[in-house]
């Protein structure tokens, strides 16, 4: 309870950080307005014979009242948003450059995930395509590809502390290099449609040896039709849509 | 339920009658349901070259005898504001119903405009450009005719010489259905 | 304005021979109208109510039978996520806080004797118990409700084939649609009033805080609202006609959608915000007999609250393909809002400072609001925090936050105005001692539904999920207990408004004589007899000697001093 999940990525240790450095900020301050507020309701319960005080609040020296907390929660403010761009720049505008390559594809309600095969690249004809699985190398940038086939869907590895809307009609990319092996949940985290509560899937972190074995399995047994057709309809609805690069 | 009008619809603290302070307040939740139509279609313009040939498929010259068609009617509201203003009644409502003519002339050629487009294929579905076209022209379009079945309501008790500041109320109103279209017209017609 | 009042009100009751219809269905008078808008709005409550206990049921036993409801299926349960949020916003919230209090407070409060429009202000409601029935029917066409969550992000919300409830979508849409249509009507009315009916003497910041607060929500809820009502026309023809504007296959822009709908989505937070602030600040202010601290200094921020909250919409759709650098710009404007807000609430907690507080009930409900919306204040550091956000984005952390302000909003708001103005409703007080059951069997049980969604959602937790046994990582016994323990206690929470229900309708009968001012109040609807009669003010229209909140003022015998006396 109260607990994170695993860190399992480059960057999550730095969410975990603006996690702890809001809660001590914003924690303070919480604690201190509800010590206030009771203190104040219990010490000026009615008294008989004791009158209310009566104070406008319009003086300059009254609104000091107000206007000294404010400008030190201000200056909590300013500190939480410097920290807070220094994450989203990392995880989000940075781009590290790449070991290896997926593509993620969502459509109601699963994904479809297309890996680069043993020639290291991606669209060719050794691409290894799966239904809700998606096999990576630990310690290793892996830059995804998200797209969608229908309407919006999310792409999120909550043990990566990374999340994703996925947009039908656009590419986009992104990038996380995972530091832990083991399996892990992604989820779908955009209403998506009646099986929204369905579209799981599952991240494989692999050790490289462990990734080559899969890798020859996955290869040598291209009979995994259902993401073979899968794969197909995908290049099919390119030939459609217009493609925008963000 | 009471008929007879409350004391509050009779004071004036801020010096604008109620009536007219109302109607300010109803333009300006219109202006911001078209801003956000016409920002929305700007938006999408900008990231999309092809729309101005869409656009050439537009009727210029309906559209520019449609705007001054518009222009006319507000001119004819306007004398017949002047006319309730000095009392004179028969006056006022004739050129209310000038203004409804004129409504009319407008609603025709845009109905021809319509008929032409989509005999030629330039449907509601075509683009999104299309799409934009009828939406926005056609918001506009119910304006007008609410405007001109008020105008008509308004016109008998004018007649009667009773509720004359109504007048100027539906004039304003109309002076904004036709700076609506003034944004519409270089919008949707002229820019290619 | 020479005052010919009396004879004007003598006239109001010429009229009594009135029947039941009139009087009280098609009746243009602003508080009967006020009384079908706050009914009609508990009604919903109680519906909205019900859908969050069929869907905590889900949560806590999946696939088993709900007493009172049978199985859930997945299309059941995001239809009743996504009608539970818009019920709760634009069934309950809108018409109990604005058009409720609003109808019923503005022309007690600034002392006239009705809206300017009252047959405008029957249509709106009108259309809003169409916009209700329509609403509701949405549940019983083929394919059932609209599923696609409140927000209706296209392309989902704008094709059938995807939503898979044809019928229910655009249904869903027209009566939202409808609902605004009401609420327009409505505001133009409320503003025109206050703007030119006030009591003669009373000058702008002589207005009390909580018609000010409901004039500004109506005004920022009518400049954000016209960017959404023509997105929300253009979602209805990309449904109901086949057209493309927000799908992209068609050259759309779904992303273009949300931001008109989080454009009018963020100050709505506001627009519900406001009207509450100002019924919490009567209340402090009566109950502690003080002069609420820094009037103008509330007023002024509370425009830069409006002002400001136009221009935050886009920290909702941080990572929805959004330009990531635009990230940064709203965060900070995120951040920013947050000091006008922390300006009302420390002037607030001045307030109490050197009070001769007493807690009868509408002052137990208001303080609880107090402490329990820093919860939701604070907490909304956290996701206004881009960095954090990616994290907890579509969380149940946000789900427990924004419950953590609205819930403290709208039902513990709420509840403190009924209280408080109950005497003037129905003539009579309420029961002390059931209001007091009420309001601690509402209060803890609040706190053990959403802590533990605030826990669940650090966990991992995503939101909009029928069955969370269905994620490995999710399906863990602790965190299924915490889901079974907030389902208890929604269950023992919607329980104890039973209390309520009783209190309400047996004060009606047997309740206390209430008098005219009970709460020894300062603002102008005390002077009028409880319950008010038809043009209000029997003895003439009040004149306005001074502001609302002279209390414990020094050299007088009274602690208060009502507005209307003279000098």
């Amino acid at each position: 309870m109260w607990e994170f999940p695993v860190s399992a990525a480059s960057f999550s240790g730095e969410v975990d950080y603006l996690f702890n450095l809001i809660t001590s900020l914003v924690g303070f301050w919480f604690i201190l307005a509800e010590i206030v507020l009771f203190y104040l309701v219990f010490r000026f319960r009615k008294k008989e014979g004791v009158k209310a005080l009566y104070i406008t609040g319009e003086t300059k020296k009254q609104l000091a009242w107000i206007f000294v907390p404010l400008a030190l929660v201000v200056m909590c403010d300013i500190w939480i948003d410097l920290a807070t761009v220094k994450v989203w720049n990392n995880i989000k505008l940075n781009l590290p450059a790449e070991d290896e390559k997926v593509r993620a594809i969502g459509q109601q309600w699963s994904w479809i995930f297309i890996h680069e095969g043993p020639d290291g690249k991606l669209n060719t004809a050794d691409d290894i395509s799966t239904v809700n699985e998606l096999h990576v190398n630990v310690n290793k940038v892996v830059h995804f590809e998200l797209e969608s086939k229908d309407v919006l869907h999310g792409f999120s590895v909550p043990v990566f502390r990374l999340k994703q809307d996925v947009i039908p009609g656009r590419i986009i990319t992104g990038w996380f290099k995972p530091t832990l092996t083991g399996e892990f949940d992604i989820q779908c985290t955009k209403m998506c449609g009646i099986g929204h509560g369905l579209m799981g899937a599952r991240i494989f972190i692999h050790t490289p040896a462990d990734y080559d074995q899969w890798m020859a399995k996955a290869s040598k047994n291209p009979g995994n039709e259902v993401a073979t057709v899968a794969m197909n309809q995908t290049n099919s609805n390119i030939g459609e849509v217009k493609w925008v690069t963000p | 339920m009471s008929l007879a009008k409350p004391i509050a619809t009779t004071r004036e603290v801020t010096g604008i009658p109620t009536g007219r302070l109302a109607v300010w307040w109803v333009i300006a939740s219109e202006i911001v349901i078209f801003g956000g139509l016409v920002t929305c279609y700007l938006l999408m313009r900008l990231n999309n070259v092809s729309w101005g040939d869409e656009a050439s498929h537009t009727s210029t010259a309906a559209g520019a005898t449609n705007t001054f068609v518009l222009l006319t009617s507000s001119l004819f509201i306007v004398l017949a504001h002047a006319a309730a203003e000095k009392k004179d009644t028969e006056k006022a409502f004739k050129f209310i119903w000038y203004t409804i003519g004129m409504g009319l002339v407008f609603l025709l050629v845009k109905s021809y405009e319509y008929t032409t487009e989509i005999s030629h294929g330039y449907t509601i579905f075509k683009s999104v450009f299309w799409s934009f076209y009828y939406t926005a022209t056609g918001l506009h379009a119910l304006h007008v005719i609410g405007g001109m079945v008020i105008m008509g309501i308004i016109s008998m008790d004018v007649k009667k010489g009773k509720e004359l500041q109504r007048v100027e109320l539906i004039g304003l109103y109309w002076h904004f259905v036709d700076i609506v279209w003034i944004f519409l017209f270089p919008l949707l017609y002229i820019a290619k | 304005m020479g005052d010919t009042v009396t004879a004007h009100v003598d006239d109001h009751h010429g009229h009594h021979e009135q029947d039941f219809w009139s009087t009280y269905v098609f009746s243009t008078d602003h508080k009967m109208i006020g009384f079908q808008y706050l009914f009609t709005g508990l009604f919903m409550a109680a519906v909205g109510g019900f859908m969050a206990y069929v869907f905590r049921m889900q949560l806590a036993f999946p696939g088993e039978s709900v007493p009172g409801f049978g199985l859930v299926t997945p299309g059941d349960y995001n239809a009743l996520i996504t009608n539970h949020g818009t019920i709760m916003i634009f069934w309950v919230a809108m018409p109990m806080l604005i058009a409720a209090f609003g109808n019923f407070l503005i022309p007690l409060m600034i002392g006239c004797d009705d809206m300017v429009f009252p047959r405008l202000n029957r249509l709106s409601y009108q259309i809003f118990l169409i916009s209700t029935i329509l609403l509701l029917a949405g549940f019983f066409v083929p394919g059932g409700a609209f599923g696609g969550a409140w927000t209706t992000y296209p392309p989902l919300a704008a094709r059938g084939e995807y939503n898979l409830t044809p019928l229910g979508a655009p249904i869903w849409l027209l009566a939202v649609a409808l609902e605004i249509v009401a609420f327009l009507l409505g505001g133009i009315n409320f503003v025109t009033t206050v703007m030119n009916s006030r009591a003669p003497g009373m000058k702008m910041m002589d207005i009390p805080i909580v018609i000010w607060m409901i004039i500004i929500a109506v005004v920022l809820f009518m400049f954000s609202v016209g960017p959404l009502v023509a997105g929300a026309v253009m979602l209805l023809f990309d449904q109901v006609l086949g057209t493309s504007f927000f799908i992209p296959s068609g050259g759309g822009d779904p992303v273009l959608f949300q931001h008109l709908f989080w454009f009018f989505g963020h100050p709505e937070v506001y627009v519900i915000l406001l009207p509450e602030m100002g019924i919490v600040a009567e209340i402090i202010t009566v109950f502690s007999r003080k002069k609420l601290f820094g009037y103008k200094l509330i007023v002024y921020t509370t425009f830069m609250v409006g002002i400001l909250s136009m221009i935050v919409w886009a920290h909702h759709q941080f990572i929805a393909g959004i330009d990531p650098r635009m990230a940064s710009v709203f965060s900070f404007t995120t951040i920013l809002i947050s000091i006008p807000i922390a300006v009302t609430f420390f002037a607030y907690i001045a307030t109490l400072y050197g009070g001769s507080i007493e807690f009868k009930l509408p002052m137990l409900w208001a303080i609880g609001m107090i402490a329990e919306f820093l919860v939701g204040g604070v907490t909304g550091i956290y996701l206004g925090a881009s960095g954090l956000d990616i994290y907890f984005h579509e969380n149940t952390f946000v789900v427990a936050h924004f419950h953590y302000t609205m819930f403290p909003i709208v039902i513990l708001g709420g509840f403190a105005g009924m209280y408080y103005w109950y005497p003037k409703m129905f003539g009579r007080m309420m029961n002390e001692t059931l209001g007091k059951i009420h309001f601690w069997g509402t209060i803890i049980p609040f706190n053990f539904i959403f802590m533990p969604l605030f826990s669940l959602g650090i966990g991992g937790q995503h939101r909009r999920i029928y069955n969370y046994l269905n994620f490995p990582d999710l399906a863990s016994p602790e965190f299924q207990n915490l889901r079974v323990l907030a389902t208890t206690a929604t269950v023992i929470m919607l329980l104890f408004q039973i209390p309520f229900v009783i209190n309400w309708f047996r004060s009606m009968k047997s309740g206390e004589e209430a008098g005219n001012n009970p709460w020894k109040a300062n603002t102008l609807e005390w002077v009028a007899p409880s319950p008010p009669p038809h043009g209000n003010f029997p003895d003439g229209l009040p004149t306005v000697y001074r502001g609302p909140y002279e209390y414990s003022v020094p050299g007088r015998d009274e602690d208060y001093w009502p507005q209307n006396a003279p000098n």
